[in-house]
């Protein structure tokens, strides 16, 4: 890739990524403004002592009584000075409050995408192999089981069975709590916190991920340079591995890179039924508090992260298959 | 498939002399659609897609008969909390731990969960729709304003905008639709929107355009029609999504609480989930027969209008 195609590329990619930036954060405040209560509501409920002047104060010191697009115009430029702004509720920056959170969740997430790319290839090789005969029909209806099936539910069952039937995998949280343990152990630990989060999060990508698989390996396997492969005496495993998957595979990595703000999504409701300490539990627990600092944070986070992910995503394209044009 | 074609149109009136179709005075009958027969035929012929739309058919019998069934309201506490399944025959899928009839939480969840499921899919449709057509038809500036406007909200990881959503406009059923509506439309946009650019190429449309027709008409009786097949696969996946995402809300406690839902249920059910996991297992099995069998539906959908892809073997 030459210096100057790349520049044309960043300068494309940033036309097109800064107005979205600006329209989302300017989306996510006004919408946020619409909320009934504001953070000194809260705080005044929760000590469950409070006058008009304390309430007046608060709302004073946390700058919620200027008019909105001093507040907008205020966020914006901490924003462009790196700062997210204050909670209030968890007495944190909210930088600091995403950055503890967001290791878990995107060890998580990457966890989830592993299994859900790894199971989700081979069965779909494994169906577009089979084409049409019964194998390839069973797993076709599994995977859209697994498709139709809620994540949180999910992870309910199978904290039924691993956790309480059968009491091989922990059914919560991120470590054992108290057992103060180091090194391997501890890294042990935490892998077998989450495997059945991160089982529960994969299921619905696996189903996608193997009809995809399926649908590209059958329009490869029928190029002309799979026959060239054929006919000069390959064997069959050497042509499926090394001539086809690896072309078929670049559907799939478009998919994955979409797929990251959806799997965030399902962090949230997976986290909660896993107390998983991570990003997806933030957003539940500000959202109930009313703290609409770190919500916006989050948000504009998460949304800046599925960016970041997409220009990754075409940059690896371009660099795995020279022909593709910039798009659009 | 395409109507209005200039060369067929019946030549009337004084321009019949120079040989040309008179825009003016030209009344074009629309052709009878013979392909839906002909897709109608592949999908009853399709016994996958039959026994999943069979499936659904039940559900939406059961869960619209459900004040005849179960006339109490399925909050009221009838009997001795925690009855297993099959304990107690009256109950015949137990009670939770507040006494509760399970069975007639199913089906009346089973209507909120369908409600909301086809009224966001048809929301996000319309909305998809109009949004689309209008950029993918006029393209230049309105169709760059709106697809940033669809680029903003599909970045935006829909489920926590979801959550946002709705817990800012109080969790009821009319928000949680309107919420799903709103994060489910961009994908109808996106998908509309390229079929009308590819088709406002075609010849057909071109015809019409030459006849005088306007906008509205050409969108809307030219077009449309001929976009529709994706659509209808489409839609049928939203509306499992949607149910998908209503009993997420609903579980995380962002629904309406005076209204029995699937999600409520398995949410309820969770805290006793070591000791009754039926609380939790049963409405969960629930959703997933209802969201495979729109699934199934709408792949023999695919099947049945798109003759040339084949996503089931």
């Amino acid at each position: 890739m030459s210096v100057s195609r790349l520049l044309r590329i960043i300068r494309r990619t940033a036309l097109q990524v800064i107005p979205t930036v600006i329209g989302i954060v300017i989306l996510d405040f006004f919408l946020l403004r619409l909320a009934p209560g504001d953070a000194a509501d809260v705080m005044a409920g929760e000590s469950g002592s409070a006058t008009v002047e304390t309430m007046a104060m608060m709302r004073h010191s946390f700058g919620l009584d200027l008019p909105v697009l001093r507040q907008l115009f205020g966020y914006l430029s901490s924003l462009a000075h790196g700062s997210l702004g204050f909670s209030p509720l968890y007495n944190l920056p909210v930088a600091t409050l995403i950055g503890q959170r967001l290791p878990d969740t995107l060890l998580l997430m990457g966890l989830a995408l592993g299994i859900a790319l790894l199971l989700g290839i081979t069965l779909g090789t494994i169906m577009a192999l089979n084409a049409g005969r019964w194998v390839d029909r069973v797993i076709s209806i599994v995977s859209l089981v697994f498709y139709s099936v809620p994540g949180f539910w999910v992870g309910l069952m199978l904290i039924v069975v691993f956790s309480v039937m059968l009491g091989w995998l922990p059914s919560g949280g991120a470590e054992t709590i108290g057992a103060g343990l180091t090194g391997f152990d501890a890294l042990n630990d935490h892998i077998r916190h989450m495997i059945l989060p991160a089982t529960s999060l994969a299921l619905f990508y696996v189903a996608i991920y193997a009809r995809l698989t399926r649908a590209s390996v059958l329009e490869i396997a029928a190029q002309d340079y799979v026959r060239t492969a054929a006919a000069k005496g390959l064997p069959p495993g050497t042509i499926a591995l090394r001539h086809v998957l690896r072309n078929a595979l670049m559907p799939v990595t478009t998919l994955a890179g979409m797929h990251i703000g959806g799997i965030l999504g399902g962090a949230v409701v997976v986290e909660t039924v896993y107390s998983w300490p991570g990003l997806g539990r933030l957003v539940f627990e500000a959202m109930m508090k009313r703290d609409f600092t770190v919500l916006l944070g989050v948000l504009l986070l998460s949304s800046l992260l599925v960016i970041l992910v997409n220009i990754a995503v075409d940059m690896l394209q371009l660099w795995l298959d020279p022909r593709i044009e910039v798009r659009r | 498939m395409m109507r209005g074609d200039a060369t067929t149109l019946p030549v009337r009136g004084r321009w019949s002399v120079v040989g040309r179709p008179n825009a003016l005075g030209a009344a074009v009958a629309p052709e009878p659609v013979s392909t839906s027969y002909r897709a109608l035929r592949v999908f009853l012929r399709n016994p996958t897609g039959m026994s999943a739309f069979l499936l659904l058919l039940l559900v939406a019998v059961v869960s619209l008969a459900a004040p005849w069934i179960y006339q109490d309201d399925p909050l009221s506490m009838v009997a001795r909390p925690f009855l297993w399944p099959g304990q107690d025959w009256d109950y015949p899928l137990g009670t939770d731990s507040l006494g509760r009839d399970v069975a007639a939480g199913l089906i009346w969840g089973g209507r909120i969960s369908l409600l909301v499921g086809f009224t966001a899919m048809g929301l996000g449709v319309a909305v998809g729709i109009i949004v689309g057509a209008l950029g993918g038809y006029f393209g230049g500036g309105i169709d760059n304003t709106l697809q940033r406007l669809t680029d903003i909200i599909q970045t935006m990881p829909s489920f926590v905008l979801l959550v946002v959503l709705v817990a800012i406009f109080e969790p009821s059923v009319q928000t949680v639709t309107a919420g799903i509506a709103v994060v489910t439309w961009p994908t109808v946009a996106r998908l509309v929107r390229a079929e009308f650019r590819s088709l406002r190429e075609k010849d057909f449309v071109m015809a019409a355009k030459a006849l005088g027709f306007g906008h509205a008409r050409i969108i809307l009786l030219e077009i449309l029609p001929n976009a529709l097949p994706p659509i209808i696969v489409t839609a049928s996946v939203l509306v499992a999504s949607a149910i998908l995402m209503e009993s997420a809300l609903s579980f995380l406690g962002l629904s309406d609480p005076n209204v029995v839902s699937w999600g409520s249920m398995i949410g309820s059910g969770r805290d006793a989930l070591r000791t009754a996991w039926y609380l939790t297992a049963i409405p969960g099995v629930a959703i997933v027969l209802t969201v495979l069998a729109l699934n199934l539906i709408g792949d023999a959908l695919n099947d049945a209008l798109n003759p040339r892809s084949t996503t089931t073997p």
